[in-house]
């Protein structure tokens, strides 16, 4: 029982201090996963933590949030899971609070309020930069071509709730790429990932 | 209540925010503008507070909402919403479907899936920039917003800033100009 919760915490404490490196997004913690949980402590192999970055990526929610927990899961069953989550989690959990806690304080201030007029502008160029480096892996063809087109109009003049949107995108997915192969096409569903420096770099701007 | 509000608001959102914490934007959004909780502009500074921390910008933006709302146990129950899912798929994926990622059916997902999150985030870039002011008709105050957008997509994609780092510098710039 004691070794137990000594692992628990041990799983805790190392994902606490990867905790903050997240601000690279969910990828630049690969490095320092492979350094404390493959090399140092032996809890997995390079090959698992290539896997869980895979399943990661396919599931809802943060990449690092999601690899962490499974690297948690893989290393101590489902108490693992929830010390791994909350060690990443707590760090970037206080730093928020804090910088909230600062800008309610603040921003009634002119020369706070000023800068956020101009920071507002980048924000929107932020989103922008997302969607770009998300469409590099989304926009392959025609056919995804026109659903990211369709769904952007739909969400303009139909204004339907975004969550139908996501559900229809996984049902259209599944139905074009059973109807083309149907119908005799060939379809490329992924675009050939090519050097690991650019397969990472699509994912700069995803939020992580 | 209010607790269990913000719970379960970002629970739900936290089910469905595949691809990045990016295309969760317009559905935070559409929730809290909804509920009355805040406006677009409120929320685009929320998104830059996320973007200013580490961690993922949707799980940050949900903390900040909580906090704004309902201070610290606001930013607690928004924040493990935002994070249970993640907890509960992992555990169901890990259980059952080890090999999901190579599932035929997962790969055909989401070739329908991420130009749905791209038009999600194309639509979330023009109802920010509609309610910031940089498609207002034009004057030297809309221009000089729009130069600011174009610079810090500049230094995004061609000279790879860090986004904080665009942020910060947008931020001093903007103490300089507007007051």
């Amino acid at each position: 029982m004691k070794e137990e919760t000594k692992k628990l915490f041990q799983i805790f404490w190392t994902f606490l201090k990867i905790g903050p490196v997240t601000f690279g997004g969910g990828y630049a913690m690969i490095p320092l996963i492979e350094r404390e949980v493959v090399d140092k402590k032996k809890w997995i192999n390079h090959a698992d933590v290539t896997d869980v970055f895979a399943i990661a990526e396919s599931i809802p929610g943060a990449i690092a949030i999601n690899s962490s927990t499974f690297i948690g899961y893989r290393i101590g069953g489902i108490r693992g899971a929830i010390a791994a989550l909350l060690g990443v989690f707590l760090p970037t959990f206080l730093i928020v609070v804090v910088l909230s806690i600062v800008f309610l304080q603040i921003q009634n201030n002119p020369k706070i309020e000023a800068a956020f007029q101009a920071i507002r502008a980048s924000i929107v160029a932020l989103i922008v930069y997302a969607g770009y480096m998300i469409g590099k892996t989304a926009i392959i063809d025609k056919t995804t071509l026109v659903i990211s087109v369709g769904s952007m109009a739909i969400l303009f003049f139909l204004h339907l709730h975004p969550v139908l949107i996501i559900f229809s995108g996984i049902i259209l997915g599944i139905l074009l790429v059973n109807v083309k192969r149907k119908l005799g096409y060939s379809v490329k569903i992924k675009k050939e990932k090519s050097t690991p420096a650019q397969q990472l770099e699509c994912y700069m701007g995803d939020g992580i | 209540m209010i607790l269990f509000e913000l719970f379960w608001m970002f629970l739900l959102i936290g089910f469905v925010s595949f691809g990045g914490g990016y295309a969760m934007i317009p559905v935070i959004e559409m929730e809290v503008i909804n509920k009355g909780w805040m406006t677009t502009q409120q929320f685009t500074d929320v998104i830059a507070i996320a973007g200013m921390s580490p961690g993922p910008i949707a799980t940050n933006s949900a903390i900040f909402v909580g906090y704004q709302i309902n201070g610290i146990t606001g930013a607690i129950a928004a924040g493990l919403g935002m994070v249970i899912p993640s907890l509960l798929l992992v555990i169901i994926i890990a259980t059952f479907f080890y090999r999901i990622s190579k599932n035929k059916h997962v790969e055909s997902a989401f070739y329908g899936l991420r130009p749905i999150i791209t038009g999600l985030i194309g639509y979330a870039a023009i109802k920010f920039a509609i309610s910031n002011h940089l498609l207002d008709s034009f004057s030297w105050y809309s221009g000089s917003l729009l130069a600011i957008f174009a610079l810090s997509l500049f230094s995004l994609i061609k000279l790879r800033l860090h986004p904080a780092l665009v942020i910060v510098m947008s931020g001093v710039l903007g103490a300089a100009i507007y007051s």
